[in-house]
């Protein structure tokens, strides 16, 4: 069997969040990843997210696709529903799932190869169609499952475990999702839980199709000298342009910075993005000027971190359709059904 | 000039129109056939077209018949030949002693017609000319035209099609009395100048009684709506399309909340079939009913997903109008091709509801129903239509139903009922039918969870790579796959007047055909049992039937005999005992062409060899 079981024991002293939940009630099975793989700090952060959201577990539908990445759902939010799907069409079935019930959180984890290569279009359509989820992308670079393939986002030059240099383009997968119109987009590093925590929170607030590209070194297979996802390449070439709050009204957080070095943004939901600028220049409601400086960075082999973009009026994919409020996997045939009457009225019609 | 007696009939015969695509033709040529039903004489029409390109040739064939015959006839009784492109095919296709009708603006050399056969010129183009100006309205009106002169020649009631007209044109005055303008110029001038009416003729009757005119992809999408659908997701591809696109017409009319405005429905066109119904499979999964519709190409990139709702055990419905494959094969000719695509779709073991209709009717009742089976049998259901019912409109009876109805949504396990401490096993077969319990994801703070993979687990959902785990769901699903067989619709027997030995099975849209052709027979002295199969997984009346005759033919529309590979397969019956009667060449199989197939093999059978000749 390959099922571990992780031991349901709760400290009688651990935290309590505001719906008296603790950390453990927002863990799932143990990993079976390798040891120190970047995807299970991602997991902790998700874990982290929610539990300081106060998010009821089950109200959280978590989605992914193929892949080590895609395997992680099992391991954070265990009294929720997962989906593993197939590869690179978590963001279909997502979509699915979304229009299906609308009052649930939508979770979409998924990897460089399954985003950027076979699922690059569902990738780019569910963004473009303004889906309300948080979708992560677990970027090592390459494939880990299938052992240490380059992945579409590996960058031109860089080197595999066996020697071998990349010659094809990087696509970069934060540019793209600033050219379709995600109105959340944000890049981070695995290895920065205190960056990545409060940009999964605020993406989770937001309502539409928030992005995080999270660059997740594969201890395995990309974490040797000449790969440019690994630990070491990463904090080096780490340029955050700002640190995140995520205010959710009832706790206000002091704000310990100089007035005018912090911007507030309110999201539709009334939560607040408090955005600590390290970057002095950096606007992230100006997508436009987001897409040049990260260009501009990315030529400097600079690797820009924080919430890029965000436009918090943003709307989601059923405001687009105009569906009801109620969620659609309710309705019944007392309210689906024209009933025998109208279908008599069309049959005259047929005449 | 013709050397062959013109063709005598009233209300039977078959009149095909040859145009260009993009002419404006197609709603003339319709309401020529509405006017025949509403002289109480049923009609059977066929789009013939090519892939949609302006400027190529585009036919549209009426058959009138008052015995009520829905199959395709084969040849043509009346041309009216628009299409100088298609000319010379056009008029070989006529039947000797048949009728040509067309456009003698420029009058043709009468080396260009047939010594047997009655040419009617109309200068259309002249008429047209000198009434209208707008480029536009002249080749309008010209069909009306010679809707009008043909409403002269065969004899029709010109009230009937003003009234029509009426109907079309409600609350625009001008287009009516334009249109019935341009009606009566073509009648009365074919009256002053043809001798009408011709031999052929519509004659006042009441054979039409209270049935309706519909398209199967109208019928289909309207079932969607009853059937509860709220999520729809697609991506054209012909002859499918239309299904969506009725779905969302009616969900405009029908579905939404009066008070707001409000849509009750979702309808994504994704960016492929991949998509589409990986869209289905979420909203399924999340207890929404949802479904796409597509056509062979569509199937095949969906095989994957597929084989995910089946293994994952998550409701899907799709509509599979088929048309000509492989491949692209001929996208808007009909075919029932996609079967054994269907029946085992995706990689390893593999088994899908199929669900054949035969009309418009049984598209809607059978589209509703999909969804109840999908999620009682937690699977997908294909609804297997084909582009001859699907694109074209077909008289049937009228739609049905039950407001007493309610939708069945299958196992689905409450809060309440976890509460109550029921045991949640994702994969368990409580009951032994082989359908286990699901909960929608969001029920229960604490119970009920589970993760959904397309990889192996064991019964509580748990990833598992065990064999006898794996061996354990794979016979469950087979469990589940024998309970289906008594949810699905049943096959219809009809048997010959008298005991045959001989048996011939059929599905979908072959069925006006074969109820023709059993006619054809009996006066060839031929009896034969019938079984119309409305289902995969197959009855066990099925496999009675079979071994109840000597000789079962396998009539279907595709080249390798699909249906009677599927039900060998299944029943593990000798094949020589299942004699395939294949038509495929893209044109809807007909009476005669069966009945010639059957006709044949059965005088062959019934020639007792001469024992003992030589001694
Ligand atoms: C249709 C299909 N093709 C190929 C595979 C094999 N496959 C499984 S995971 C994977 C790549 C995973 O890479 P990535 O998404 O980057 O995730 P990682 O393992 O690196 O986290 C591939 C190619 C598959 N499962 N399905
Ligand atoms: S192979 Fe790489 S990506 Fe997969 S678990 Fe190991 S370290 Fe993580």
């Amino acid at each position: 069997m390959t099922y571990i079981a992780k031991p349901k024991f709760h400290h009688p002293g651990l935290k309590k969040n505001d719906l008296g939940y603790t950390h453990r009630d927002y863990e799932g099975k143990i990993s079976t990843l390798c040891a120190g793989c970047g995807h299970d700090s991602i997991t902790a952060s998700i874990i982290e997210a929610c539990y300081e959201l106060s998010i009821e577990p089950h109200r959280v539908a978590k989605i992914s696709g193929i892949g080590c990445s895609s395997k992680t759902p099992d391991y954070f939010l265990g009294n929720s529903h997962g989906f593993n799907s197939v590869h690179g069409r978590m963001p279909s079935v997502l979509t699915g799932a979304n229009l299906a019930n609308r009052d649930l959180i939508y979770l979409g984890v998924s990897g460089d190869g399954d985003s950027a290569s076979i699922g690059f279009g569902q990738f780019a359509h569910s963004i473009r169609r303004g889906v309300n989820m948080t979708y992560i992308v677990e970027n090592n670079g390459v494939y880990g499952l299938t052992k240490g393939q380059f992945s579409a986002t590996a960058d031109r030059g860089s080197k595999s475990k066996k020697g071998v240099t990349n010659t094809d383009n990087a696509i970069d997968l934060v540019a793209i999702a600033l050219q379709l119109g995600a109105t959340f987009v944000a890049r981070s590093f695995s290895g920065d839980k205190s960056q990545l925590v409060p940009l999964i929170a605020a993406a989770i607030r937001h309502k539409g199709a928030s992005f995080i590209d999270v660059i997740s070194p594969c201890i395995a297979f990309n974490n040797h000298a000449g790969s440019t996802k690994s630990f070491d390449y990463v904090r080096e070439h780490n340029d955050a342009v700002n640190r995140l709050d995520v205010l959710v009204g009832r706790d206000p957080i002091a704000v310990d910075y100089a007035p005018g070095t912090v911007q507030v943004v309110e999201q539709h939901d009334g939560s607040k993005l408090a955005l600590r600028k390290i970057d002095a220049d950096y606007d992230p409601h100006d997508r436009l000027g987001a897409q040049t400086f990260l260009a501009k960075h990315a030529a400097k082999g600079q690797i820009v971190t924080g919430l890029l973009y965000v436009d918090p009026d943003a709307e989601d994919m059923h405001a687009h359709l105009n569906t009801v409020e109620t969620p659609l996997n309710t309705l019944e045939a007392d309210t689906l059904c024209p009933g025998s009457s109208v279908l008599d009225k069309i049959n005259a019609s047929l005449r | 000039m013709s050397d062959k007696k013109p063709i005598s009939s009233v209300n039977d015969f078959v009149v095909r129109f040859a145009n260009v695509n993009g002419s404006g033709s197609a709603s003339a040529n319709e309401m020529f056939a509405r006017a025949i039903l509403r002289h109480g004489v049923p009609v059977s029409p066929r789009n013939i077209f090519p892939s949609n390109i302006q400027g190529l040739p585009t036919w549209y064939e009426v058959r009138v018949t008052e015995d009520g015959h829905l199959g395709a006839r084969g040849g043509v009784d009346l041309m009216v030949a628009m299409n100088p492109q298609t000319w010379d095919k056009d008029v070989a296709g006529i039947e000797p002693g048949g009728y040509l009708f067309y456009d003698s603006t420029k009058p043709m050399p009468s080396t260009k017609f047939r010594d047997d056969i009655t040419v009617m010129g109309v200068p259309l183009t002249a008429i047209t000319n000198s009434t209208y100006t707008d480029p536009r309205q002249r080749q309008l009106f010209k069909n009306i035209i010679y809707l009008g002169a043909l409403s002269a020649l065969l004899d029709m009631d010109p009230k009937l099609i003003e009234q029509l007209i009426g109907e079309q044109y409600k609350g625009k005055e001008k287009l009516l009395s334009s249109n019935v303008h341009a009606l009566h110029l073509g009648r009365d001038w074919a009256l002053q100048n043809l001798k009408c009416p011709l031999g052929l003729r519509i004659k006042k009757s009441d054979k039409v009684g209270d049935r309706i005119f519909i398209e199967g992809n109208s019928a289909a999408a309207l079932g969607a709506v009853y059937g509860g659908a709220t999520v729809c997701a697609w991506y054209p591809i012909t002859p499918s399309s239309s299904v969506a696109e009725a779905f969302t017409a009616h969900c405009k009319k029908y579905r939404h909340d009066p008070k707001t405005g409000q849509a009750k429905y979702a309808i994504v066109q994704g960016e492929d079939e991949l998509a589409s119904i990986g869209i289905v499979i979420g909203a399924s999964w999340n207890g929404a009913r949802a479904f796409t519709a597509t056509s062979g190409p569509g199937i095949s990139l969906m095989t994957e997903f597929i084989g995910l709702s089946y293994f994952a055990e998550i409701p899907a419905v799709i509509m599979n109008i088929q048309r000509a494959g492989p491949s692209t094969g001929m996208p808007t000719r009909t075919q029932q091709c996609d079967i054994i695509a269907c029946a085992y779709a995706s990689h390893g073991d593999t088994k899908h509801v199929l669900l054949f209709p035969e009309d418009p009717a049984e598209a809607f009742e059978f589209a509703a129903a999909a969804f109840d089976l999908a999620e009682r049998l937690q699977t997908t259901i294909f609804l297997m239509l084909d582009l001859d019912i699907g694109m074209n409109h077909r008289l049937c009876r009228p739609l049905k139903w039950d407001d007493a109805k309610q939708y069945d949504r299958g196992k689905v396990m409450t809060a309440e009922m976890l509460e109550e401490g029921r045991d949640f096993g994702r994969y368990l077969d409580v009951d032994g039918d082989g359908i286990p319990y699901r909960t929608y994801p969001g029920t229960h703070p604490t119970k009920g969870s589970y993760f959904t993979r397309g990889t192996s687990r064991d019964r509580y959902a748990r990833y598992s790579e065990e064999g006898s785990v794996y061996a354990d769901n794979m016979q469950r699903l087979v469990r589940k796959f024998e309970t289906a067989q008594d949810l699905v619709p049943r096959p219809l027997q009809a048997n010959a007047e008298r005991p045959t030995k001989y048996g011939v099975i059929y599905f979908g849209s072959t069925s006006p055909a074969m109820d023709e052709a059993i006619g054809l027979l009996e006066a060839r002295g031929h009896q034969l049992d019938r079984l119309r199969i409305r289902a995969f997984p197959f009855h066990s009346s099925v496999a009675s039937f079979l071994a109840e005759h000597d000789f079962v033919y396998v009539v279907e529309q595709n080249r390798d005999s699909q249906l009677r590979q599927l039900i060998v397969n299944e029943n593990g019956i000798d094949p020589v005992r299942l004699v395939p009667i294949v038509h495929y060449d893209g044109t809807p199989i007909t009476a005669r062409y069966i009945a010639k197939a059957i006709g044949d093999h059965q005088d062959h059978l019934k020639v007792t060899p001469l024992r003992k000749a030589v001694s």
